[in-house]
């Protein structure tokens, strides 16, 4: 596990030889492969690791996202499982090296599989996950397409492992959870990103973790509505936090700055979504050009834009 | 967060590719026969149009996709028609996505006068599929075109983004009429291009609830007609392989200063119908 094996490395050296790829690139994929994850404390007790800006895949073992966790007094809150259950476990060596007190809770901020395909490592009865109202939902309709589609580029040896694990502890609104002399503020949120964001803040440190509310760099991915997205991001920026950790980014990122860049990705979309529908301009086409001025700008533009066009083109024709 | 290919899928999908590249002209050569490599389709053909034969459609109905579906559950699919001496007109086409649980997305039948020339939709699609357009012309000879589709995978799951708003609005109705850009056109005698769109979630009922093990009802736009003034335009038999909140743009002979009527029904017995004048100056 703390060092790739010899295939591994063959595999991703033909990788990035056919792609051209860069050779930072791979020495951040030998880090994914270490038993403890490399979390950062951010602020005292909050630890964070910064995913991959990349595509879930076995050489990564989907350690795309920023996953994190907070140390109470009493007990422990981990937000987000990652992406595999070898990345979950690596969590909770991570946490397990900084103290040996229980893991409460395990928050889920969305139904993604990079931010829950880890919820099995954390099958001790001790731990509840945590989840917005909508998550069962949500998990239950896409759950097994997720297992099915994500085979081919993570592997069956990942795979095996992962489990679709939904919440037990549901929110509805905000709620507050106690880990002993430290709180943390969880908000569900109307769709936007999904329809089931919940975003943790904890009070002591003024940390925010917006699950994949706030994109940074990596360009955002659209499953639920744009314009509650863009009609929610002055609440996210009026949350008076000291740090965040973004769902994909810097860890940490400067709040609210972390939110610019996605508002103004927001903006351009939609504008040219609208035009292309006021102009009468089908779907297939609209799609390839709508938000193409924002490319430079973003990692994973080329993976993701399309979609998101697609998504917003269906939701803004009913304007 | 969705996969991307990997390097395994991209020699997978060079394989395919070459298998494709090879397999459409030796089945193009072939008069007559079965189009397809597929062997889905060969299992499936028989239980959708048993032992009748089903020949190339040489330009008769052409169907066009994305290479590599962006969003699983919003894959427009873009079918032409055209109309034949020998064969007569196009009385009706199924659409069909290989791989999906329920395979026949749906058939559409056109009224006699209708013209319909073009049809868009967009379909949910599981997995890499062929999808394929069968027509049956007057004659009552099928003629089939496909083409392949890549379903991005990962999360682009083909499920609803907003269950609670899909709901809340549930059987609302949209037309829109496009202005026809074509030069020289009389307004009158030219064919009408629109769009209806119905909000509906059209739940596959192939999903199972992680909790209790049961699978979610389904819940879908089964039966759809689109008529002008008492002529048939178009019906459709739908199933749950056409997205949510389907959508249908269609070119159409229509007749200006009669009213457009749709009217639909869903699988819980649920109807909705809506009517639209059509004046002579929106054509």
């Amino acid at each position: 596990m703390n060092r790739p094996t010899r295939r591994s490395v063959l595999k991703t050296g033909a990788f990035f030889a056919c792609c051209g790829m860069s050779h930072i690139r791979f020495a951040q994929s030998q880090s994914a492969h270490s038993a403890v994850l490399p979390v950062t404390e951010i602020a005292g007790g909050v630890f964070a690791f910064a995913g991959l800006p990349e595509m879930m895949n076995a050489e990564n073992e989907g350690e795309i996202c920023n996953v994190g966790f907070v140390v109470g007094t009493d007990a422990v809150a981990v937000i987000d499982s990652g992406g595999s259950v070898a990345e979950g476990r690596a969590l909770i060596a991570a946490i397990r090296a900084v103290t040996d007190r229980p893991v409460r809770y395990l928050i889920n901020t969305h139904m993604h599989p990079d931010h829950i395909f880890g919820n099995a490592a954390f099958s001790d009865a001790e731990t509840v996950v945590v989840g917005h109202r909508n998550l069962p939902r949500a998990l239950a309709s896409r759950g097994d397409y997720y297992l099915q589609s994500y085979r081919d580029s993570m592997g069956g040896a990942l795979m095996a492992d992962i489990r679709i694990v939904p919440p037990t502890k549901l929110i509805t609104d905000e709620e507050q959870l106690d880990l002993g002399g430290r709180h943390l503020a969880l908000k569900a949120w109307k769709t936007a990103h999904t329809d089931n964001d919940l975003t943790v803040f904890d009070q002591q440190s003024g940390t925010f973790f917006t699950g994949d509310l706030c994109f940074v760099d990596h360009l955002p991915t659209m499953d639920g509505s744009l314009r509650g997205w863009i009609d929610q991001l002055g609440d996210l920026k009026a949350f008076k936090a000291n740090l965040a950790v973004p769902g994909h980014g810097p860890v940490p990122s400067k709040w609210p700055e972390a939110l610019d860049r996605e508002e103004r990705y927001f903006e351009v979309l939609a504008r040219d979504i609208r035009k292309a529908i006021a102009d009468g301009v089908p779907m297939a086409e609209a799609v390839k050009t709508a938000a193409q001025s924002e490319r430079g700008s973003w990692r994973l533009f080329d993976e993701y834009n399309e979609r998101n066009a697609t998504a917003a083109f269906a939701e803004l024709e009913w304007e | 967060m969705i996969v991307s290919v990997n390097r395994r899928n991209r020699v997978m999908a060079v394989v395919f590719s070459t298998l494709i590249a090879t397999a459409v002209p030796l089945a193009a050569d072939a008069q007559g026969t079965s189009v397809a490599e597929s062997t889905v389709w060969n299992s499936l053909k028989g239980d959708v149009f048993g032992q009748k034969v089903i020949g190339p459609a040489n330009g008769l109905v052409t169907i066009a996709a994305p290479k590599r579906a962006e969003d699983a559950a919003l894959v427009p699919v873009d079918l032409r028609f055209k109309t034949d001496a020998a064969t007569g007109r196009i009385k009706a086409v199924t659409l069909i996505v290989d791989e999906n649980p329920s395979p026949v997305a749906a058939v559409f039948k056109f009224g006699k006068d209708a013209g319909v020339t073009h049809l868009a939709t967009r379909l949910r699609v599981n997995a890499y599929s062929y999808v394929r357009a069968i027509a049956e012309t007057e004659d009552g000879k099928l003629h089939m075109t496909e083409t392949f589709v890549k379903a991005s995978g990962g999360c682009s799951a083909p499920a609803l983004k907003n269950q609670d708003e899909a709901m809340a609005s549930l059987g609302k109705m949209k037309l829109r009429v496009f202005a026809s850009n074509a030069p020289g056109t009389e307004p009158m005698t030219r064919a009408t291009e629109m769009q209806l769109m119905i909000r509906h979630p059209n739940n596959s009922g192939l999903q199972m609830d992680q909790l209790t093990r049961y699978y979610i009802p389904a819940h879908f736009i089964q039966g759809l007609t689109v008529s002008q003034g008492d002529r048939l335009i178009m019906s459709m038999e739908g199933g749950i392989s056409i997205s949510e909140d389907p959508n249908f743009r269609f070119e159409f002979d229509a007749k200006p200063g009669e009213d457009v009527k749709v009217e639909a029904a869903d699988t819980e017995g649920k109807k909705f119908q809506d009517e639209w004048p059509l004046q002579s100056s929106s054509l």
